[in-house]
């Protein structure tokens, strides 16, 4: 008596949640049906889903203000910058997760006491250990710097006759960089950008494979890939699923980076508009 | 190691590290950052041919052979790669598996898959039931370069594809008219001019593939991330050099190496770059 795809459905399509959203047990050996690796690796998705959107909302902003300190020419703003976007460059994200995930451990449980004059406020330190937390930080401040790298190349390709523009119009401090300069560095590196969301993305299948642990069996969907190809010996269909699922997600980043794109873009006749090129760069 | 350490509970602070430093399992630990620089040094000629392989399929007048180099860049481009490494040598080895059982006992009247089991007669076994450990680990490495060959091929046949594009078109001509064949002219004037035009993206590729080291540890390998997991663990007094959780400074240690490394090829690309630049027509050389 095997299930019925529905039947997988509402047992699983909300496994990734944990245990009290679904059926606690996952299907095992020749009871998996074709419909259960469906759902549950669909269900995964909800993680990747989920670490990819933070992260690179939180990236984004600390990217900007990252390609500024290197942009900079004081040294105390520029070596620091500088020093941070190699550091997460130039190192595997593999082993990051791994270096801050032991770091994390030997934190205090009871969270770390900050004195602050007048108040001390406790920091919280137990969630960091938690895949959902402490790698996303981790996801974050990794695409923070790869963002920054590209919005440094495009700070500096910004057209000199818009800054002269600018300055002859009386702009000057922030509002010279909101209105003129910070458009045109998305514009420019917004094709770019676009690639590294998706790298992003992809990226986010290594958190359950290094040092986090996926409590409850809540993972995300390379997770419960690795887990049916564990229980079937069978990689062929597994695998390929998490890919397709993938390609889904991708097609709909590009879909969604190209209309802001195209808004970014929205002044300029259609032959000078930055063009998205897809260049697949998944490891980091 | 050294003649003092038969009794590490009673040396001095340095002596101490000194022992545990130089210590069996840590000797095994240096040794995985050696077999990083192999997997590199093996992966990375193998991808080139590979890629070259695909980029001359891709410019293939025969169009099923083009289809082919084409499909195969796209398909190993568009999905994760992780997902290649762990599917790749899982694939390969119940291939080769499945072959030569084929071959070896051609009498044997059960199927291979059973269910979720996948049995072949004991003659097929890769690497041989009984083989020693060492003959296993070097399979299971051999099929992890070979994923990363997969993969890496596919990016860099496409790095040369583009290249082989950029070279100006005058040249190509100029083969043409000295009377060379399109294999001549593809040997002589195409291939030695690519180089400098697909160097950027090499190197780009030879960063990504540094990073992609660690992911051995995934296929079951005792590299880099498996001995500083074990290493660093808590030890109690049952062992030898008793220590509190030190994942972190081995985790440390292996993140310096990988700067360290990526620092270095940063610098020896530069190098190359202008080097192969020399006698050519770029921005760059106009500059010297």
């Amino acid at each position: 008596m095997s299930r019925t795809c529905w039947e997988s459905f509402e047992g699983y399509a909300l496994r990734a949640l944990g245990r009290d959203y679904a059926e606690p047990l996952l299907p095992r050996g020749l009871d998996i049906t074709f419909c259960d690796q469906v759902v549950l690796i669909g269900s995964g998705m909800i993680w990747n889903i989920y670490h990819a959107v933070v992260a690179i909302a939180v990236g984004f902003v600390l990217a900007t203000l990252l390609a500024l300190g290197k942009y900079s020419r004081k040294g105390w703003l520029h070596y620091p910058c500088s020093g941070f976007i190699f550091v997460f460059r130039g190192s595997p994200l593999f082993i990051q997760f791994f270096f801050f995930y032991s770091a994390f451990v030997l934190l205090p449980r009871e969270g770390i006491e900050i004195n602050l004059l007048v108040t001390t406020i406790t920091a919280e330190t137990r969630w960091l250990t938690i895949a959902q937390v402490g790698a996303l930080l981790v996801l974050i401040l990794n695409t923070a710097a790869y963002s920054a790298e590209l919005f440094y190349g495009a700070l500096r390709a910004v057209p000199r006759g818009d800054l002269e523009a600018a300055d002859a119009h009386g702009f000057t401090g922030v509002s010279r960089f909101r209105r003129i300069v910070w458009p045109t560095m998305l514009r420019l590196a917004w094709p770019s950008y676009t690639n590294e969301a998706i790298f992003l993305t992809h990226a986010t299948t290594l958190v359950f494979l290094s040092a986090f642990p996926a409590r409850q069996q809540s993972g995300d969907a390379l997770y419960y890939a690795r887990y049916f190809v564990d229980q079937t010996f069978n990689p062929f269909v597994a695998y390929p699923l998490v890919g397709l699922y993938f390609v889904a997600l991708t097609l709909a980043i590009i879909g969604l980076f190209g209309l802001v794109n195209a808004r970014l873009n929205r002044h300029l006749p259609r032959a000078q508009r930055m063009r998205f090129r897809f260049r697949p760069q998944y490891i980091r | 190691m050294f003649a003092f350490c038969t009794d590490p509970d009673t040396l001095p602070q340095w002596q101490w590290f000194a022992c545990y430093l130089t210590s069996g399992t840590h000797l095994a630990f240096y040794w995985s950052f050696v077999v990083v620089m192999i997997l590199l040094a093996l992966a990375a000629p193998a991808a080139l041919v590979m890629g070259l392989g695909g980029a001359l399929l891709m410019r293939a007048r025969f169009a099923p052979l083009r289809w082919l180099g084409q499909g195969y860049t796209a398909i190993v481009r568009g999905v994760p790669d992780i997902v290649f490494f762990l599917f790749v040598p899982i694939a390969v080895g119940q291939g080769i598996e499945a072959l030569l059982h084929q071959v070896r006992c051609p009498h044997w009247d059960m199927p291979i898959w059973q269910g979720n089991d996948f049995i072949v007669c004991p003659e097929a076994r890769v690497p041989p039931r009984g083989s020693p450990s060492w003959v296993r680990d070097l399979y299971g490495f051999s099929l992890a370069v070979l994923a990363f060959a997969v993969v890496f091929g596919a990016f860099v046949g496409n790095t040369l594809h583009g290249a082989m594009r950029a070279v100006p078109r005058a040249q190509m001509e100029t083969a043409e008219a000295y009377g060379m064949t399109r294999g001549q002219a593809m040997r002589r004037v195409l291939l030695p001019q690519m180089w400098i035009y697909a160097l950027p993206g090499l190197s780009n590729i030879w960063m990504i593939l540094i990073k992609a080291t660690p992911l051995l540890f995934l296929l079951g390998i005792q590299d880099i991330v498996y001995w500083a997991r074990e290493l660093g663990g808590a030890k109690t007094s049952r062992y030898t050099y008793p220590h509190p959780d030190w994942r972190v400074w081995y985790f440390l240690a292996v993140l310096v190496f990988y700067l360290a490394v990526t620092w270095a090829s940063q610098i020896f690309f530069e190098r190359l770059t202008r080097r192969v630049g020399r006698g050519l027509a770029t921005a760059e050389s106009a500059r010297a």
